[in-house]
């Protein structure tokens, strides 16, 4: 998956690795808790994204900021710290902007702290880069996180409820998949966007390369 | 202070709201520590001791806060006292047992990071356990938490033998597991009422 980003200038391909090619869900496999937990609806969903596209931007943009402030030996804890702190005041936000979001959200905005997606960029990614890298990669990695969160929601509103953003979208007669809004749905929907984008990644690489012995070499 | 029986706080937690299954907490450690039965079930041990602590100094610091009148504090503290069980708990591990040190690998830390166990302060909080309460949740979400690990480890062993198509494999297969565990947890709903 590499060819083609090699021409194209470090900033854009800072903001854009996070969308698919490093798709902190679909790919890394992190942040999994929230992606699920809160995508029974789309609207939920988008809350959650651009709450924790806010956590990831402030958190990266203060830790690289921070970057030679901060001893290794107890960056961990700094960077923890970092993250509560806008974690906390998100949470105030959404409870003032929203109390409905807030609600159906619950213990999620608080649980952004312990999203790895943000340590794992706070660590990876902005306690080496520059203020102006690291604020470009949180965004991208953001957006691919929200965007990872509508497409689960999507699905899970559509069969669940028969709705989109709560408008209904089928007849009365539309019999809904309760199943879909609840857990065991969220695993359901994640595993088949996850096949659907493994065998689209398959058939892409085996198509370039044009050999069927190499296909092999996509996982 | 909540009024549930002790049994009633400890079924719900374990069996009916299982922390992995119902409310996707933990779901990180439960996909990438749930290949071998044995590393299962000492993970499971590990996050229970990590929650169990957690609980006793939540209460305090609950009572704490309350007297100096600072909720927003809650949040912050509750993640430096994980974060420093966990310490705690990984300098046990590699003296005891180094084998086991590294076969949980990345994820002993990563405890910090595991939602089950903030989730557990929040809850706590929120619905007004007291001490002895909190410590039978605590007890309770652990021991979903094993249980839910074991089950999918107990499988994704058998699995290990079967043939299954390159595109499955990994993540994908063993979210759909995951997804029939916990339909058949929903089986639990009702219980003890």
């Amino acid at each position: 998956m590499s060819n083609g980003s090699d021409g194209l200038p470090t900033a854009t391909d800072d903001f854009l690795k996070g969308l698919f090619r490093e798709n902190p869900v679909l790919v890394q496999v992190l942040g999994t808790c929230p992606a699920l937990a809160v995508s029974n609806s789309v609207r939920n969903a988008l809350a959650m994204g651009l709450a924790t596209l806010f956590v990831l931007v402030a958190s990266n943009a203060a830790i690289s900021a921070l970057r030679k402030v901060i001893p290794s030996q107890v960056r961990m804890a700094s960077y923890i710290l970092v993250i509560a702190t806008f974690v906390t005041i998100v949470d105030y936000l959404i409870q003032a902007i929203s109390l409905d979001v807030h609600k159906a959200l619950g213990a999620f905005i608080a649980l952004i702290v312990v999203n790895c997606i943000i340590l794992g960029r706070a660590e990876a990614f902005a306690s080496k880069n520059t203020i102006g890298r690291a604020l470009l990669d949180g965004a991208g990695m953001g957006l691919g996180f929200c965007l990872t969160l509508v497409l689960l929601g999507t699905v899970r509103e559509i069969l669940g409820s028969g709705s989109l953003f709560g408008v209904e979208l089928f007849g009365p007669r539309y019999q809904d998949w309760v199943i879909m809004v609840l857990p065991s749905g969220g695993f359901f929907t994640f595993a088949g966007w996850l096949l659907f984008f493994n065998w689209w990644k398959k058939r892409r690489s085996s198509r370039s390369v044009g050999t069927a012995a190499l296909a092999g070499g996509a996982r | 202070m909540s009024d549930e029986s002790l049994w009633t706080t400890f079924l719900n937690a374990s069996l009916i709201n299982n922390f992995v299954l119902a409310y996707f907490l933990g779901i990180c450690p439960f996909l990438g520590v749930s290949n071998k039965l044995g590393t299962a079930t000492r993970m499971g041990g590990a996050v229970t001791f990590v929650m169990l602590i957690t609980s006793v100094f939540v209460s305090g610091i609950n009572a704490l806060l309350a007297a100096i009148d600072a909720p927003y504090l809650g949040l912050i503290s509750y993640i430096v006292v994980i974060a420093s069980a966990v310490q705690l708990v990984e300098m046990f591990i590699k003296k005891t047992s180094p084998a086991l040190f590294r076969a949980l690998g990345i994820y002993l830390p990563l405890i910090t990071t595991n939602c089950a166990i903030l989730a557990l302060a929040l809850f706590q909080t929120n619905r007004g356990y007291g001490f002895l309460q909190g410590i039978v949740f605590a007890l309770a979400g652990g021991a979903g938490f094993t249980l839910a690990l074991v089950l999918m480890a107990g499988v994704r062993e058998k699995l290990g033998l079967a043939g299954i198509p390159d595109v499955v494999k990994g993540t994908a297969l063993a979210l759909i597991l995951a997804g029939i565990l916990s339909v058949a947890f929903m089986g639990f709903a009702g219980l003890g009422s």
